[in-house]
């Protein structure tokens, strides 16, 4: 409750300035660039380019679930390499990709107030590493066979076996591939991203300073260095599997009459390899969501996040609980069914710190000067869909009531609401925020609105009915809904609704797409403040801030980010290298 | 104003959607109406809390929304209101997985009077196996699979000989009677899902997994498989028909063994084995009743 002077509380610099690379040319500013914001830009447009081909193929599926028998060319083997694709691009090169690789690379830096991240070069190799494992992706629907259909989740023995698409061709070599080049990649950017955060603030930036954005990234980012390496082994083990005939994963088989030369091999084992990796990878896209969407709130709503000290926890919280809940994954895996207790009482105990977080926004919009912006809008879409696909988690992590739900619809409506739109909302509401700083002009407002209302309405209205399909018991992951018994004519109809509001909101992404190039160059001139927030990326003296981020010397930091409507202050906010005689900072102590 | 309406309207039509709508639960066939109550119990909690936050945000956005001169309220915590909403929270997951773990305890906790039935799934079929007049059913190995020999049971076993083998057909069971459902794969996971049953439990090859139920009423009812295994996944349907003890008798009667099945096939005609189930089925039968009822 202190006034914090410049002389107070700012610890001296303890190292000097390590001299940045400085680009020569054309290629080493654009293309080879060490600068982390070009390469966030290069992730962004890449993850963004697969995410296209990811949406196409959602469309492609719910063609034929929708209209079932009308479309001669999705045959089940292309139905399944559809889903398996779809599914695995965007979680890991789309989700995982644009908001560790693109937001991470983009605001780390610049929130903490460092140049650039501590290891340029390995940064940019980073990159060019993930764009490999995308082109490898990419190579397999070209290869003989086509990509895999194994589904995104690659359960052995099928996604090795000749029943599956691409299970004895290429496609699953080229994806196991590509997921491994996608780890090494991702390995040398995540060090990147933790050692900045942790040696590379700049003088007064404490860690209870960060904003949530970069508590979130920092926390993801660390859980996904200690999971990554679970689906690594398990990747390389399969392929061996697939390639030299080892039996890792695989027992003894007998395969349409035929005996397959395996023999011992555990495919459980692969399940826990997966999710052990898997769940964590929920959290390593939602956290850098909860991180954004808090930062998103508090500035949009002119108000200091609520509780931030017990949100820095619970992110801290919910990573670690997320390493002991994978086998919810696996209740109808055919685990020992006592394992049922234990992970269904971690799983439901990780529900406490997430509602936590959901208090908390909503009480930072309590007695807020709500400003409906389109950051806001879809900040406020996200507690909507995340609290609607949190929720549902707790029947499926309910250990008995998942049994009826697993393996059905139900399953794909929960997933999608809760990792899928509702962190795909905060990355809306982020480039939303955020565009105006990259490249100094704002998003087309109109086009914005309509955007936001389409998606926002249009997702819900696909997933949230799907549910209900689920507790029917439609199953999932079926390329043909015929001759099914359960199934009511209305049922169908349900489905060809779905499918029609997926076009809808997929052509809504297009108009998206459309605003994101046309205001490079027509949009609004942004300034370097628009939103008048208080973190340090809207303090740079250029905008787009220049490589090294910051002028001449670096900003010193006095504040929390939160000095929203700080009472006696003239302004109703207060950015965190303003020193402390313009106004009392309130930060929790 | 648009937009806290637009977030009323999405609690109000989310509920009536749940009310409403025609789309629910198959009607149940199995002894798990627990597991249907804990979902409705799921359903109140989660749609109470749903609907409590998204309300009170469309409140906050329509009373807090940016009017000329406002200006926010500055409180960083409330230690109070954060604690008791933490206790709360606590009370409701408690709420939910208490009752949850009880059922599962119920789950996976196999009544000793369960007859034992072994399904069987390969790419992309179901068959079935149940205990001859010994009452156990034989070993087996994928490794013993051969045309003649479909579900691998090991030949040398004295307990497999008398076993009911039904090769990619029906499968009958008595109402009434709990059932431990034995499941195998000898090719890829599959998953035997009955919705109407509520139950369904992984198969593995290399493994023997298992659920148990009780159907609790006769009729004729879809099998599904639940987990990917290749391409013809959505077309491995099978048929489970829970009969009257009468009607299931008569079934049992008609099935071969499996020591029948594996007879060189020169030794007689098809009418001469038809013969001999026939007459077999009734002891088998009998013998199942002595088992089921221990």
């Amino acid at each position: 409750m202190v006034d914090i002077t410049p002389a107070d509380g700012i610890p001296p610099a303890e190292v000097a300035e390590v001299e940045l690379y400085h680009p020569h040319g054309w290629w080493t500013k654009y293309v080879f660039s060490q600068d982390a914001k070009v390469i966030a830009v290069q992730y962004s447009a890449t993850a963004t380019a697969i995410g296209l081909v990811a949406l196409v193929l959602s469309w492609l599926m719910r063609l034929q679930l929708g209209f079932p028998g009308t479309f001669d060319f999705i045959t089940p083997e292309a139905y399944y390499q559809f889903i398996t694709m779809h599914g695995m691009i965007m979680v890991i090169y789309l989700l995982t990709a644009l908001f560790l690789g693109g937001f991470g690379n983009y605001l780390i830096p610049l929130m903490v107030g460092a140049r650039d991240m501590v290891f340029p070069y390995v940064n940019m190799l980073s990159y060019w590493i993930y764009l490999l494992a995308v082109l490898v992706l990419v190579s397999s629907f070209f290869a003989p066979g086509g990509p895999t259909g194994a589904g995104w989740t690659l359960y052995p023995p099928q996604a090795i076996m000749s029943g599956t698409p691409g299970g004895q061709d290429w496609g699953i070599i080229l994806m196991l591939s590509s997921l491994i080049l996608f780890i090494i990649g991702f390995t040398m950017g995540g060090l990147n991203y933790v050692v900045t955060v942790l040696q590379g603030r700049t003088r007064g930036m404490t860690m209870m300073r960060l904003p949530l954005t970069v508590w979130g990234i920092f926390t993801a980012t660390v859980m996904a260095l200690l999971a990554f390496p679970a689906l690594f082994v398990a990747s390389v083990m399969m392929l061996l599997d697939r390639v030299l005939g080892t039996s890792f994963f695989m027992p003894a088989i007998s395969e349409m009459g035929e005996q397959l030369q395996h023999n011992g091999g555990s495919p459980i084992l692969f399940q826990h390899l997966f999710w052990f990796f898997g769940h964590p990878e929920v959290y390593i896209v939602a956290l850098p969501a909860f991180g954004i969407v808090s930062d998103l709130i508090s500035t949009h709503a002119r108000k200091n996040i609520f509780g931030y000290r017990m949100m820095v926890w619970a992110i801290v919280g919910i990573g670690a609980l997320s390493f002991v809940v994978w086998a919810h994954h696996m209740y109808v895996s055919g685990m020992h069914p006592y394992f049922g207790f234990f992970f269904a009482t971690t799983t439901l105990i990780i529900a406490i710190p997430t509602a936590i977080k959901v208090y908390n926004w909503v009480l930072t919009l309590w007695r807020g000067d709500i400003h409906l912006t389109i950051p806001m809008l879809f900040a406020l879409a996200f507690i909507v869909t995340f609290v609607n696909g949190g929720l549902t988690g707790l029947f499926l992590g309910n250990v008995v009531v998942d049994v009826p739900l697993s393996d059905t619809m139900f399953v794909v409506a929960h997933f999608h609401m809760v990792m899928g739109v509702a962190p795909i909302l905060v990355v809306f509401g982020a480039i939303y925020h955020w565009y105006p700083k990259v490249t100094g002009r704002m998003l087309d407002e109109t086009l914005g609105r309509f955007h936001f209302w389409v998606t926002f309405l249009g997702a819900y209205l696909i997933f949230f009915p799907m549910h209900y399909l689920g507790l029917m018991g439609v199953p999932r992951r079926y390329a043909e809904l015929t001759d099914m018994t359960i199934m009511t004519e209305s049922a169908h109809h349900l489905n060809s609704f779905i499918s029609i509001m997926a076009f809808i909101v997929g052509f809504a992404q297009m108009v998206f797409l459309f605003n994101l190039i046309w205001s490079i160059r027509h949009g609004r001139e942004a300034g370097g403040n628009p939103w008048r927030a208080t973190t340090l990326e809207w303090q740079t003296p250029q905008t787009p801030p220049a490589h090294g981020n910051f002028g001449k010397d670096l900003p010193i930091v006095y504040r929390w980010a939160y000095d929203y409507s700080v009472p006696g202050a003239k302004e109703d906010f207060i950015p965190q290298n303003m020193p402390g005689s313009f106004g009392p900072s309130r930060e929790p102590a | 104003m648009a937009v806290a309406l637009v977030l009323v309207l999405i609690v109000v039509g989310s509920v009536l959607f749940h009310l409403l709508s025609p789309w629910w639960w198959t009607p149940i066939a199995s002894n798990w109406a627990y597991i249907d109550n804990t979902i409705i119990i799921t359903f109140w909690i989660t749609g109470v809390v749903f609907a409590a936050v998204v309300l009170f945000m469309a409140y906050c956005v329509f009373r807090f929304r940016h009017r000329e001169g406002n200006r926010a309220a500055y409180e960083p915590e409330n230690k109070r209101l954060e604690s008791w909403l933490t206790i709360v929270t606590a009370v409701g997951v408690t709420a939910l997985l208490v009752p949850g773990l009880f059922v599962w305890s119920r789950f996976v906790n196999v009544p000793s009077d369960a007859t034992e039935v072994e399904v069987v799934g390969q790419q992309w079929q179901w068959s079935f196996r149940l205990p001859g007049r010994d009452g156990k059913l034989g070993t087996s190995d994928t490794r013993d699979v051969t045309a003649d020999n479909p579900l691998g049971v090991i030949p040398k076993d004295p307990n497999g000989q008398d076993d009911v083998v039904v090769e990619a057909a029906d499968l009958h069971l008595p109402v009434g009677k709990p059932v431990k459902m034995l499941l195998r794969s000898i090719d890829v996971l599959h998953d035997f899902y009955v919705p109407e049953f509520r139950a369904k439990m992984d198969m593995i090859p290399g493994s023997v997994t298992y659920f148990w139920f009780t159907p609790t009423r006769t009729g004729t009812f879809q099998v599904l498989c639940a987990e990917l295994c290749g391409q013809g996944h959505p077309m491995m349907h099978g048929v489970v028909m829970v009969d009257t003890q009468q009607d299931y008798m008569a079934w049992l009667g008609q099935q071969q063994t499996f020591a029948q099945l594996s007879a060189p096939k020169q030794t007689g005609s098809a009418d001469e084995t038809t013969g001999q189930t026939a007459a077999l089925g009734p002891e088998i039968a009998a013998r199942l009743e002595t088992v089921g009822s221990r």
